[in-house]
């Protein structure tokens, strides 16, 4: 398990945007994580994605690395932001276009 | 594996007393909510302590037993200050 969490701490700092969800950003195989996916199109940023269905030990380790029980789980420069609900709230009052440096 | 909304309802106000908890079933299905949760409480909490709050007064059934909660939370607007 230690082994999982330092591979998700070596995703995340080298990733400036990653997104850990249930399938592909093409192929989504849930709500939550089809809507993490829409926001960052919106956002138009380069992001990476990680797919916890293909890797159990990450999907498991990723709920206690952040100490939160769901995903998708966004993280960016190194910060966990948060779960999908939160992404959609920071997306509308323009805060995340803020942290991506997207603002238009 | 599904659970009643007032369950919902009240645990969350089990852990967050004054919580205001609006609970929606977004599906029918009794596995799929939404939850708008106001409370003094998350004052000068960042949005993941407040959702992690919430989380925790659920007592790990979120991605388990319940598996979609779509969270909304706030602190009363009378106490927010710009």
């Amino acid at each position: 398990m230690t082994d999982a969490r330092s591979r998700i701490d070596e995703i995340v700092k080298n990733n400036e945007i990653v997104l850990f969800m249930k399938g592909t950003s093409l192929f989504p195989q849930c709500g939550f994580s089809s809507r993490a996916v829409a926001i960052l199109e919106r956002l138009g940023a380069s992001y990476e994605t990680v797919d916890v269905l293909q890797d159990p030990e990450i999907r498991q380790a990723i709920k206690e690395y952040s100490d939160w029980p769901t995903v998708p789980q966004l993280y960016v420069k190194g910060e966990f932001v948060g779960g999908s609900d939160i992404m959609m709230e920071m997306f509308e009052s323009g805060e995340l276009q803020q942290l991506v440096g997207t603002e238009a | 594996m599904a659970m009643a909304a007032e369950d919902i309802e009240t645990l969350i106000k089990a852990a967050i007393p004054d919580a205001e908890v609006t609970i929606r079933d977004l599906a029918g299905d009794g596995d799929h909510y939404a939850a708008r949760v106001i409370s003094r409480s998350f004052e000068g909490m960042s949005r993941i302590r407040q959702h992690q709050a919430v989380y925790s007064a659920l007592g790990g059934r979120v991605g388990g037993e319940l598996h979609a909660l779509q969270l909304e939370t706030a602190v009363p607007t009378e106490m927010t200050s710009d």
